[in-house]
């Protein structure tokens, strides 16, 4: 006969109000069993844990229930106290009458709530009856990490992970790490230069020993689990062999072909072997393989010809390397939103319309035009420039419904670098609301106001057109109540922050959640801000909505100690609540292997003494294995049970109600 | 009303008489309006406190001129004492009338005002009213 303890808490009147829980206990006792019973104010307390683990020591309890709120809350709690009374944690269930009885019920002469906490309490001990004592399974850890990005945030999750002690591979599709901070000229509220604050953790990344960085690489494929992954890194040739190349930079001097230059954002052109930027990591040049009259039509060469080391071949290909890793942290970051779809605004129609990364590039002392402020169409210096704010953001209809959050600090950023760099022009700013929440933001933006002379005006832009060479900006300042119109000679558009293209695609290769907006899901917004549902996989910076660089860093750093923390010991413990298949009845169906949306489930084959294979069974792979009973649900033959939740558990509760 | 924003308007002469005269800088109000909220006659305002502010922010001085804002405004200072930006809209509106008044340009004539009017309002009412109105 078991020895069974049950507790009924009241949590304070969460429960107490609707159910009688002195009652429940004594009606509880009654069952075969069931040796001892109480209620109590607050179970989880620790006076209420200490009555718990001496009830156990004192009545000899071998599996112990515990009616309160939902085993989501507590049930750790509860399981560990009784681990510490010496039982097998999994002899500790819990049954909710909170949050599925008390909290539904208004009843308060009691009488719903008793009866129905009466019955659930029941069907959890009969259900207990069939518990089998489970172990937390144990998980080798392979102590290397991918970090997805090399942008502010992946380089940052990278030298911390690296600074931990562990091997890093830092994948980025472009030829050089760095992403968009590297396009920016000063970073606000302190106005220190990007490229001064981020080249140094470049530099720092290459010459770690702990970090492998595989630029122009992207990630094909990835399988396993926490702590085993296995993932395919497509290698794009660089046709310069990065072993031997000097970095000298003789070639791109002599290429003769020009095209546009994606990092200068249409700004310049660039050589068809080139660098994206002059302090390039690893400073490497790669061929731009469409653009090349050589790769494409055997003519010209002149490159290797110059290539003092001899360094380039023509005839590289893309390759597929194999890495196992036991972490992946995913830092893609974002992209903005094409202005052409908004079409009053003549982005792409007039040609001294850019968008607010474009004059970050004209801002920048290593820019197209060497840090002056000059517009594309003719090379003037504008006397009158206005900015645009929520260009595609918070605009339901024609763009996303969410803030881009960064585009008001930023948008205060170029008035004063427009300011400091021509003294007398003029620049107006057009806004919705002004987000300056941050430390010394709001304080920065006023200094814009007060201090650099920006003209704010709140209301939209509703048409820009040309006249005369000028660009007429319509839009309103509802603070005066009235139409206003600007002549201005340039016209800076705040452009809402997307998604990466193709961060859907990746999301499913790794097996991680995103919104419609294809932001990377975090698993709790609060609580577990840079972990994805996915054990094992991290979320770092943009990737998973828009955020300013110290956010971006401070998650490539809380990332980087997730890592760490996994990485900490050999083994990792996992619940034991798993599938498990029944050899002697599994059939070969496949059809968990179908239903399991974890891909946990494997062909396993028998073989016999010679080596020949008589029989296929299915078997579940525990460390990936959610316990989420699809399986169990699946199979025909009903030779997959879940542990804990076993069929025979199950029914022995309903058959108790 | 459609207006036309230019640099020359913003940072014309007559605003930066009007800043150096008040003691005021334009720039600093936000316009929260806490002074349009508080003012006690803003009710008779043609243009309520904040949005003179706005106004001349812009550099439209010629509509705070033509509206009656500056004449109603009886320098109680609520407006001053509630300004988390510590600005002073009677101070402005001091500044608009001393432009006035500085070219001899009298918003009352005494001699119209109905001597009945003089016997029996106040004597301060009568000094502050004429430092007030009359150049």
């Amino acid at each position: 006969m078991p020895r069974i303890g049950v507790f009924v808490c009241q949590c304070g009147n969460n429960i107490a109000a609707t159910v009688d829980t002195k009652k429940v206990a004594e009606e509880m006792k009654k069952l075969p069993g069931v040796v001892y019973t109480c209620d109590y104010k607050f179970m989880c307390s620790s006076p209420g844990q200490d009555m718990l683990r001496q009830a156990i020591k004192e009545n000899k309890l071998d599996g112990l229930i515990v009616s309160a709120c939902s085993p989501h809350m507590h049930e750790k709690t509860f399981r560990k106290a009784a681990e510490a009374a010496g039982l097998n944690p999994y002899q500790c269930e819990i049954t909710n009458i909170r949050e599925q009885c008390s909290w539904v019920h208004h009843d308060t002469t009691k009488a719903v709530g008793t009866v129905k906490s009466i019955d659930l309490t029941r069907m959890t001990i009969e259900r207990l009856k069939k518990n089998r004592p489970l172990k937390k399974i144990k998980i080798p850890v392979k102590k290397r990490a991918l970090v997805i990005g090399g942008g502010i945030a992946g380089i940052q999750a990278a030298l911390d992970i690296a600074d931990g002690g562990r091997e890093v591979i830092l994948v980025e599709k472009e030829p050089s790490i760095g992403g968009n901070m590297a396009r920016l000229s000063e970073t606000f509220p302190t106005m220190d230069c990007s490229q001064c604050i981020l080249t140094p953790k470049m530099v720092e990344a290459e010459l770690n020993e702990n970090i492998t960085l595989l630029t122009y690489s992207e990630v094909e494929k990835v399988d396993g689990y926490i702590g085993n992954f296995t993932v395919q890194i497509k290698r794009k040739s660089k046709f310069v062999d990065e072993e031997r190349c000097t970095g000298c930079g003789e070639c791109i001097e002599k290429c003769p072909f020009k095209t546009e230059s994606a990092f200068e954002l249409g700004l310049a052109k660039r050589k068809v072997i080139y660098t994206p930027f002059p302090q390039s990591v690893p400073n490497v040049p790669v061929i731009d393989a469409p653009n090349c009259p050589k790769i494409q039509k055997d003519k010209c060469g002149a490159c290797a010809i110059v290539c003092g080391p001899k360094c380039i071949d023509f005839k590289m290909e893309d390759k597929i390397v194999t890495e196992e890793v036991g972490a992946i942290v995913v830092a893609t970051g974002y992209q903005l939103m094409p202005n052409e779809r908004f079409g009053e605004y003549g982005y792409g129609r007039i040609k001294d319309v850019i968008s607010g990364m474009q004059f970050e590039r004209l801002a920048s002392s290593s820019g197209p035009t060497g840090g002056e402020i000059r517009r594309p169409s003719d090379g003037k210096v504008p006397q009158n420039v206005v900015f645009i704010q929520c260009v595609g953001s918070r605009d339901e209809k024609k763009g996303v419904s969410y803030c881009s959050k960064v585009c008001c600090m930023y948008t205060a950023k170029h008035t004063m670098l427009y300011k400091h760099k021509v003294h007398d022009g003029q620049s107006y700013v057009f806004y919705m609301d002004i987000r300056s929440g941050g430390k010394r933001y709001e304080e920065f933006v006023r200094k814009a106001i007060e201090h650099d002379d920006a003209m704010y005006l709140r209301g939209r832009v509703s048409r820009v057109y040309e006249k005369d060479g000028k660009v007429i900006v319509q839009g309103a300042d509802t603070l005066s109540g009235s139409q206003v119109e600007i002549e201005a000679d340039m016209v800076v558009l705040a452009t809402a922050i997307v998604s990466r293209e193709g961060a859907d695609t990746l999301a499913q290769k790794l097996g991680i959640g995103y919104d419609k907006y294809k932001f990377y899901n975090e698993y709790h917004p609060k609580l577990r801000p840079v972990e994805t549902v996915t054990a094992g996989i991290f979320l770092a910076g943009t990737c998973m909505g828009p955020m300013d660089i110290p956010e971006s860093v401070a998650q490539g750093s809380a990332a980087a100690s997730k890592v760490l923390a996994l990485f900490s010991a050999d083994e990792m413990a996992r619940e034991p609540i798993t599938a498990g298949v029944n050899k002697t009845t599994c059939n070969a169906c496949w059809d968990c292997v179908t239903a399991c949306p974890y891909s946990a489930i494997e062909r396993e084959s028998v073989k016999d003494r010679q080596g020949n294979i008589v029989k296929w069974l299915a078997r579940v792979n525990e460390g990936v294995c959610q316990g989420c009973g699809v399986c169990v649900a699946a199979c025909r033959s009903k030779s997959v049970d879940l542990r804990g939740y076993t069929d025979e558990q199950v029914f022995a509760a309903i058959n108790s109600f | 009303m459609k207006i036309k924003l230019l640099k020359e308007e913003i940072e014309s002469a007559s605003i930066h008489h009007l800043q150096r005269i008040s003691g005021e800088d334009l720039k600093k109000c936000y316009q929260c309006g806490n002074c349009s909220g508080g003012c006690p006659v803003s009710y008779e305002m043609e243009i309520a406190p904040s949005q003179v502010m706005r106004f001349l922010q812009l550099g439209k001085i010629e509509e705070v001129m033509k509206a009656n804002s500056m004449w109603v405004c009886v320098g109680c200072l609520q407006c001053y004492s509630r300004c988390p930006k510590g600005c002073s809209v009677a101070a402005v509106l001091e500044g608009l009338r001393q432009t006035v008044l500085r070219k001899g340009e009298d918003f009352e004539k005494i001699s119209k005002i109905p001597m009945q009017f003089l016997k029996n309002a106040p004597q301060q009412a009568i000094v502050c009213g004429f430092r007030k109105f009359v150049s």
